[in-house]
């Protein structure tokens, strides 16, 4: 089941024009506030209408402006999580559930109730109400009830983004289950690239009401000149990882990565495990001889294949390292006083305690259950 | 004072509330879309039915009962149509002061309403549409249950102001006993008559307390409909 969207609207105040298709799996729509994301989806949900285009799932066109086609959302079997859970207060939560079920249900194609409501654990929840609930809860109940209504694509408007860090990593475990469960594909808009590093396997930049960069994640990540879109605090390099190690000693694990090998802090995953490691661009250090005697454990020697200086104090510098790269950033002053020019042999240096949990994402592992698409 | 009725104020008093609930039921579905469409529609003429709605409120109630009589008495345009299709007479029977109840209490219902449908998040409708809702279910299953706050307020009102409609009740039907004497009337005619004092105020006394009843009744269902809606 594919999406394929080519819109545009216009608006007093602002324009979207878009185009790109998804595949199965998760879709990151990553950008700013303020540049759209919520409008495409809302667009693509029947909540909003583009002036022209086309927005076809699966082959289904929900809205075609040279055909007059534009279907009631009623009629588009697309889930909607939206950033506050909107529950109805006055249904429990299994009524809740089962809204979505009543008009659509009877031909269910992604399981049983009880296996959605296990699988989001929800179940000790049912005779609640809305009100009664955590936002983490909240927001689970509302995923279940989108996935109820036997939706054809899942859309998510930020669905954690008004939850604190600790909700947050409650919930997503669920959403990867989701992912890795159900034969849905969601496009789950988000402005944090720990979420679209942990969840996603493409990612599309949006950027004023324009798409200015899509592709597989760790691709459009390793994109410096795409960070001032995808905010330069997280931005940074996106390296596929397998566990190779584990260190029982120093409460450390190594893993395989393009660049080389990489320590980080005790992860849980079985050793040979695919894991997805963002390396944030601010948390590599550049050092021009290898250094020693350094608490970094990690330092990897490459070669200085860009540069990016526009003039402010801080640049963005591209390390091919084996197979891969990485991405440093560093103060102009210390681009100029070692003499850092493409072609220049360097070592990059990351610290171990510099990656955290919140580094990590696993690439989405089949249960074997192929999709069945009628 | 006798706290005993006579067969008379008996009848004021049951005729008062069957005028009143009749007046009450037949009006609320109606009432229920004219403030969905006040509250939810933008048309050409908007502010027309709204005013129309709204004019029992400020009209003499002499003057809507004497258009009531004009439109529905048994020579009046609706009056006849009524009469020879479907069998249904207003002109001085009880069904007539039923009828001016109704005029006169629908504003306060449809103001009610509409308010309340107007205080409904329309993020949760608009959540309902993409659970495969159609519109009209999404009015069932999300607005009308989440307004139902106001609804019973503005049934409440308007039962009130039923009971205790008289300009209106006594111009259009007159003031008929058995038929047409609601208690307002029939108070009013007591203390017309010397010795009716004590009638008068017995009735009084009934009035105070169905009223008071009602409005004790309503606030009941309101908290308790309000506590199961309550915002999460």
């Amino acid at each position: 089941m594919t999406l394929e969207v080519d819109v545009a609207l216009s608006r007093a105040s602002f324009e979207l024009a878009a185009r790109f298709q998804t595949g199965p799996g998760v879709t990151a729509l990553f950008g700013r506030s303020g540049s759209g994301k919520t409008t495409l989806v809302n667009l693509v949900a029947g909540l909003l209408r583009p002036d022209r285009g086309r927005i076809l799932v699966g082959g289904r066109a929900l809205f075609d402006s040279a055909a007059r086609i534009d279907l009631p959302s009623h009629r588009r079997r697309v889930g909607y999580v939206f950033q506050e859970s909107r529950l109805f207060p006055h249904l429990t939560v299994r009524q809740n559930l089962l809204y979505g079920f009543w008009f659509r249900g009877q031909s269910f194609r992604l399981g049983s109730i009880d296996q959605i409501v296990e699988l989001l654990g929800i179940s000790d929840l049912l005779m609640r109400r809305p009100s009664s609930l955590s936002g983490g809860e909240k927001q689970r109940v509302s995923i279940g009830r989108a996935v109820l209504s036997d939706p054809a694509i899942l859309l998510m408007d930020e669905p954690l983004a008004s939850l604190d860090d600790a909700r947050k990593g409650e919930i997503l475990p669920y959403l990867e289950r989701l992912r890795d469960e159900l034969d849905l594909p969601i496009l789950y808009v988000s402005h944090s690239v720990p979420e679209v590093v942990r969840l996603a396997t493409t990612m599309i930049v949006l950027s004023a009401g324009k798409i200015i960069a899509s592709g597989p994640v760790e691709e459009v990540m390793g994109r410096p000149e795409l960070f001032p879109a995808t905010g330069r605090y997280e931005a940074g390099s996106v390296l596929e990882a397998h566990v190779v190690a584990h260190d029982a000693e120093f409460g450390l694990t190594e893993l395989e990565t393009a660049g080389g090998l990489l320590r980080v802090p005790r992860l849980d995953n079985a050793v040979g495990t695919r894991l997805r490691i963002l390396i944030r661009a601010r948390d590599v250090m550049i050092a021009t001889e290898r250094p020693r005697q350094i608490s970094a454990l990690n330092i990897l020697a490459g070669r200085i294949v860009a540069l990016q200086d526009d003039g402010r104090p801080i640049g963005e510098a591209t390390i091919a390292v084996g197979e891969g790269t990485i991405q440093a950033r560093v103060t102009r002053r210390s681009m100029s006083q070692l003499d850092l020019a493409p072609g220049r042999e360097v070592f990059a240096v990351v610290k171990t305690v510099a990656i955290d949990h919140k580094s990590f994402g696993q690439y989405p592992e089949r249960s074997g259950r192929e999709s069945e698409e009628v | 004072m006798a706290f005993s009725f006579s067969p008379e104020e008996l009848v004021a008093i049951g005729l008062s509330l069957k005028v009143a609930l009749w007046a009450v039921i037949t009006s609320t579905p109606i009432g229920v879309l004219v403030a969905l469409l006040l509250a939810r529609c933008e048309f050409w003429g908007k502010s027309l039915v709204n005013g129309l709605v709204h004019l029992p409120l400020i009209l003499p109630p002499v003057v809507t009962g004497y258009i009531l009589l004009l439109l529905f008495g048994r020579r009046g345009p609706l009056g006849e149509l009524l009469e020879n299709g479907l069998g249904i007479v207003f002109a001085f029977r009880w069904t007539g002061a039923a009828l001016a109840a109704a005029v006169m209490g629908f504003p306060f219902l449809v103001r009610a309403v509409r308010l309340s449908i107007e205080a409904v998040d329309r993020r949760l409708e608009a959540a309902a549409g993409t659970l495969g809702a159609r519109p009209v279910w999404v009015f069932l299953t999300v607005t009308l249950p989440l307004s139902l706050p106001g609804l019973l307020a503005g049934m409440t009102l308007m039962f009130g102001k039923a009971l205790g409609e008289f300009g209106a009740t006594i111009t259009f039907v007159s003031n008929i006993p058995g038929e047409t004497q609601t208690l307002p009337t029939a108070i009013y005619a007591f203390t017309q008559v010397p010795g009716g004092e004590d009638a008068a105020l017995r009735l009084v006394f009934v009035s105070v307390v169905i009223s008071l009843a009602a409005l004790m009744l309503s606030e009941l269902f309101a908290r308790h409909v309000a506590r199961r809606v309550a915002l999460s």
